[in-house]
């Protein structure tokens, strides 16, 4: 990654123009060219140093249900856990963290409703209780992220 | 609050949630998978971004790649009626991701307010996290930071199936 890479990823944080060409329009704000624009954001993603490119949609605003829940799970069980949570096509980011709730995991949904569903489930399957923590105001989401 | 969208909006979402594609015409190519016309494509999704069911359209940095190793949840448990005050606040700091109001669940969870903090190491994140408990005084009741040790699982979010 160079510095030209690193514009990129500060400059292109939102605001990609919905148009015909707007890997050309972009480009020309940077002074490169389309091609290279697109090769560089093709390297920054198979690099993995981007992990996605295109449009964040909001969950919730589409009918679908989102919310953050832990668990307490005992170190000897704890791989078996994170595998019959992972099994959860629900469930999008899984993360272990050092505290007594040491799995914190972000559960989406098709609909409001399911949420209460899947949660249950997961209860029943581990055998761990749920402490389910969805947002009740949200007062900032969003990368303001440099390099 | 939801957004009115409809079958075709759905399936615009379903082609392109995983991204869009890095050819010179993307919202055209999009179009042409689902059979519709550019035009269509492009106002339909300026109107989900318009009304907000499209957050933003860019780049989605990973952190732990470009060298943010230090991610730190930090929990905060702030008086009731001081959160929208403290989470104004919070939340406004270059260094914070993400903050959200979030429900208690006295006594093994006494936090009300989340901030995700990120830096270079967690030295940045802890130095970060003294700052924000500056900025609370009196307010900040009790603090954690839950560092991540493992990612278990990162799919990211798939709002169509």
């Amino acid at each position: 990654m160079d510095t030209r890479d690193a514009t990129i990823i500060n400059q292109l944080q939102g605001g990609f123009p919905i148009t015909e060409r707007p890997y050309a329009e972009v480009a020309k704000t940077l002074e490169i060219t389309e091609k290279e624009l697109i090769e560089r954001l093709e390297n920054l993603l198979a690099e993995g140093l981007l992990s996605r490119f295109g449009p964040m949609y909001h969950a919730e605003r589409l009918g679908g249900g989102l919310t953050l829940a832990a668990l307490h799970v005992p170190d000897e069980g704890f791989d078996r856990v994170a595998e019959q949570v992972n099994h959860f096509p629900e469930v999008a980011h899984n993360y272990q963290r050092e505290h007594h709730l040491n799995m914190w995991f972000v559960l989406a949904t098709e609909t409001a409703e399911r949420i209460d569903e899947v949660l249950t489930e997961i209860e029943q399957k581990t055998g761990c209780r749920v402490y389910n923590v969805p947002k009740i105001e949200e007062f900032f989401v969003g990368l303001r992220f440099e390099l | 609050m939801n957004t009115v969208i409809d079958a075709t909006d759905r399936r615009i979402i379903a082609v392109t949630q995983g991204g869009l594609p890095l050819t010179p015409r993307p919202y055209a190519i999009i179009a042409a998978q689902l059979g519709l016309d550019a035009n269509d494509v492009m106002t339909r999704m300026q109107r989900m971004l318009d009304s907000g069911a499209i957050r933003r359209i860019g780049a989605v940095p990973n952190h732990y790649a470009l060298g943010f190793k230090g991610n730190g949840m930090s929990v905060w448990n702030v008086p009731d009626d001081a959160i929208k005050e403290a989470g104004q606040t919070i939340g406004a700091l270059d260094f914070v991701s993400h903050c959200y109001h979030r429900p208690r669940h006295p006594p093994t969870w006494p936090y009300n307010l989340f901030a995700m903090v990120h830096g270079r190491d967690r030295a940045e994140v802890d130095e970060k996290v003294r700052h924000i408990a500056a900025i609370l005084g009196a307010k900040d009741r009790g603090h954690e930071v839950l560092f991540s040790t493992r990612i278990l699982k990162k799919t990211g979010l798939r709002i169509v199936g």
